[in-house]
């Protein structure tokens, strides 16, 4: 089970969970607006989302070597290693946040993340509770919660019953997250406890008793807006225009966000989506990115070229590889044009090519309508 | 506003003496959360009580995922029962969160508990989906479930229906001095209580302590030789094996019992190999109903209670159900069968062998000897006597658990005549007939 396949199911979700989410902790340490930080994190997130870890890696590295106790950079730091799969330095990181900024749900949800993976589920079940005690209105980190009690229940009714469940292979499907949502200006200032109305489950008295037990400080810097859905976040130095849609994607902080920007941010994670699921050999999940009206090659019928690109896919021996550069997007209405050079390796075969998608947007989502490549 | 409810029925049946039959209507989960993510969260429960003879439903809505506070963890050594009931308890009112943490403390003294597993398996499935009974696992295997609700039962009312302070089992009618313990074992009740000899009480049972205790897989009242089943009768513990000498089944240590002794010979019944024993390392208790007919206890339990044992003395008293006596009625009893047995001691040293016979039975059988034959060598040796004393020592008179009234009656005796001295241990069995007491065997012990 590779990390990336635990973030897939659970990416819709996420997204309406994004809010406007950024400019978070900022000034922890100093007080300060750090305006280099624009420059920096979101080409990181952006390196994250196409897969390129290693040059991910190095730009976080040299963020964090001028702003070492910054929460977004060590928390994107984190989540580069869950990437790469490497889980010890992970947790590590993730539980140096918890320390630092206990009061932020995202490292807990994703040490619970890490845990699991690893079994551990009784930790992984404390990191979660602490999530929410620290956030009562953390809908991620409930649904997790709700999966690792099933687990530890499974667990439990093992022991008790002496049932040889070897093969539960029920993995979890934990939900990483990808951004710290929650704001604080300061370090000490705790997240209001006033849960959000926004049709989230949240546990009447007494889930709500912990935060409310947590005073909050006296910071006159701090003006922290913190709730889920559609959740403002203001940071000392700049005001970020709270966003409505939920799809808003982490923005940065500049100036109000277009929505043909807005649109390019959806178009190049359709991009990443497809690719991803060709990397796992998803087949459903590569057709998926596909309008029912695409283009086949050579205007074959779309059972043939269905079943040929399960063939190549689903049918490949080893593993495939597929990332790309940055994509040029053009968008045009419910039109949109990605240019990109497409890098697949899978064993016996490895090329680079010129790709160009031609999406449509059906709904919400950016459908494939032409595949062509040079 | 989030409308999920569960119900614990099966984990209050437990409290009501599995009495399932009488529910309180289900309730199924109402309202749909808007967003997905909040679907597993916030488990509200309404639970229905049972409460014996009738069955009353209190439904509260309390939310139980994030615990308040910790509970200490309580370490006891009294066994798990006082915290089952707690965590029961703690159910009842709708406080998962407390109850999952009890368990979670309980587990922490008995990992291998399986019965606390089972509760926290449902205790934690309860907060991502309604529960509908006791073990709610999907397919959980229902002989193992039903045997730790059996447990759980039995645990409880053990623990609710403790001795009461003026009644003891009306078995222990007498002890000699040098027995420091006795064992009571009550089969339907799987638990053993211990009792202390109060010598300066005037010898006087005094409550120790009970444990939980399994017995045979098919009950109790063993005949033969495999048929999984515990023996009713008085005996006593015969050896000690420790647990370096015992396969890993045995747990912590055994104590053989000389079951078949000579009544259980006498009406036929075969078999051997009736010990109380430990549990072995991979559970901490087994079902109340487990054993081949062996008295199993938790190895805790078996080692509290191996520290009382003395090998050749303990009396260990199995029932299926104990009666137990007021003290007063104890006295009376009690009183009524020294004087029976001081007579017969009286009468022997008269020289009357009528007199003496009488206090026997006409069904009477010694180890050779019927009771015809038995009254003509006695006619025979006291025509050769001019005088007789009989002194009994260190007297002990257990009555028999069973429908036929029966004691049995063990003592140093110490005869005396003109032409023979002797001194053996000798054991009767002593049957009520048409209302008199009267000797049924005899021979040394």
């Amino acid at each position: 089970m590779t990390s990336t396949s635990l973030l897939q199911p659970r990416f819709k979700q996420l997204k309406t969970l994004r809010a406007l989410a950024i400019g978070l902790a900022i000034g922890l340490a100093i007080g300060f607006a750090v305006p280099a930080f624009a420059d920096n994190l979101p080409e990181v997130q952006r390196l994250i989302k196409q897969g390129q870890y290693p040059q991910a890696m190095e730009k976080v590295d040299a963020y964090l070597s001028s702003k070492p106790k910054d929460a977004q950079g060590r928390f994107l730091k984190g989540l580069i290693y869950t990437e790469m799969n490497k889980p010890a330095e992970a947790i590590a990181v993730f539980t140096k946040l918890t320390e630092d900024y206990p009061e932020l749900p995202e490292p807990y949800n994703n040490l619970a993340v890490l845990y699991a993976q690893q079994k551990q589920y009784d930790k992984a079940r404390t990191a979660l509770e602490m999530a929410i005690r620290t956030h009562p209105s953390y809908a991620i980190a409930y649904e997790n919660l709700g999966d690792i009690y099933a687990k530890l229940a499974s667990q439990a009714y093992d022991k008790a019953l002496q049932l040889d469940n070897a093969n539960a292979a029920t993995q979890n499907k934990l939900a990483l997250i990808r951004d710290l949502i929650t704001t604080s200006g300061k370090g000490n200032v705790k997240p209001s406890a006033a849960p959000s109305s926004a049709g989230l489950a949240v546990p009447a008295p007494t889930a709500a008793a912990p935060a409310a037990a947590v005073k909050p400080a006296a910071a006159p810097s701090a003006s922290v807006v913190t709730s889920t859905q559609g959740a403002a976040s203001t940071t000392p130095a700049k005001l970020v225009e709270a966003k409505p849609t939920p799809a808003a994607a982490p923005t940065p902080p500049a100036p109000v966000a277009n929505k043909a920007d807005a649109a390019s941010e959806d178009v190049a994670k359709a991009i990443a989506a497809w690719a991803n699921a060709w990397s796992r050999k998803d087949v459903k999940g590569y057709l998926a990115a596909y309008a029912n009206d695409f283009n086949t090659p050579k205007g074959m019928p779309r059972k043939a070229w269905e079943s040929e690109r399960e063939d190549r896919i689903a049918g490949k021996p080893g593993k495939i590889s597929v990332t790309f550069d940055e994509p040029k997007i053009s968008v045009s209405g419910d039109k949109a044009s990605a240019k990109f050079r497409q890098h697949y390796q899978a064993p016996g075969l490895s090329s680079s090519t010129t790709k160009t998608l031609v999406f449509v947007r059906s709904g919400n989502k950016w459908l494939i309508k032409e595949e062509n490549s040079r | 506003m989030q409308g999920r409810k569960l119900i614990l029925l099966g984990l209050a049946a437990c409290l009501a003496g599995s009495a399932l039959a009488k529910q309180a209507k289900t309730q199924t989960p109402v309202g749909k959360t808007a967003s997905k993510a909040g679907k597993k969260t916030g488990s509200s429960a309404s639970l229905a009580k049972l409460a014996a003879p009738v069955a009353l439903a209190t439904a509260a809505k309390v939310a139980s995922t994030a615990p308040a506070k910790r509970l200490p963890v309580t370490v006891s050594d009294s066994g798990p029962e006082a915290q089952l009931a707690k965590i029961f308890k703690e159910i009842e009112g709708n406080r998962l969160g407390n109850a999952l943490q009890l368990t979670e403390s309980l587990l922490q003294q008995h990992p291998n508990y399986r019965l606390a597993h089972l509760i926290r398996g449902d205790l934690l499935l309860a907060r991502t989906q309604p529960i509908q009974t006791f073990g709610a696992l999907n397919g959980a295997p229902a002989d193992k479930v039903a045997d730790l609700r059996a447990e759980a039962v039995v645990r409880l009312k053990g623990y609710r229906e403790k001795p009461e302070a003026n009644f003891v089992p009306r078995y222990l009618l007498q002890m000699q001095a040098d027995q420091r313990y006795a064992i009571v074992v009550d089969t339907k009740r799987s638990r053993l209580y211990l009792y202390e000899n109060d010598v300066a009480n005037g010898g006087r049972p005094r409550f120790v302590a009970d444990y939980y205790i399994t017995q045979g897989k098919l009950g109790a009242e063993k005949l033969v030789e495999g048929d999984k089943k515990t023996p009713v009768g008085v005996y006593h513990v015969t050896a000690n094996l420790p647990r370096q000498k015992l396969a890993d089944l045995y747990g912590s240590g055994a104590f053989p019992i000389n079951y078949p002794n000579e009544w259980d010979k006498q009406q036929g019944r075969k078999g051997s190999g009736i010990w109380l024993h430990g549990t072995p390392s991979d559970t901490f208790a087994r079902p109340p109903r487990a054993s081949d007919g062996c008295v199993v206890l938790t190895n805790q339990d078996l080692d509290a209670v191996a520290k009382n044992l003395q090998v050749g003395l303990t009396p260990v008293i199995i029932s299926n159900s104990v009666e137990w006596l007021s003290l007063d009625d104890w006295a009376r009893e009690r009183n009524d069968l020294n004087k029976t047995i001081d007579a017969w001691r009286a009468d022997w040293e008269s020289r009357d062998t009528d007199r003496y016979l009488r206090h026997y039975s006409k069904r009477f059988k010694s180890a050779e000897q019927n009771f015809d034959q038995f009254a003509a060598q006695k006619k025979q040796v006291n025509a050769g006597k001019e005088w007789i004393k009989v002194k009994l020592d260190n007297l002990s008179v257990f009555r028999n658990p069973g429908k036929e009234e029966v004691v049995v009656v063990t003592f140093d005796q110490d005869y005396r005549s003109n032409n023979l001295n002797n001194q053996m241990k000798k054991r009767q069995y002593w049957l009520r007939e048409d209302g008199k007491w009267k000797i049924i065997y005899e021979g040394s012990a």
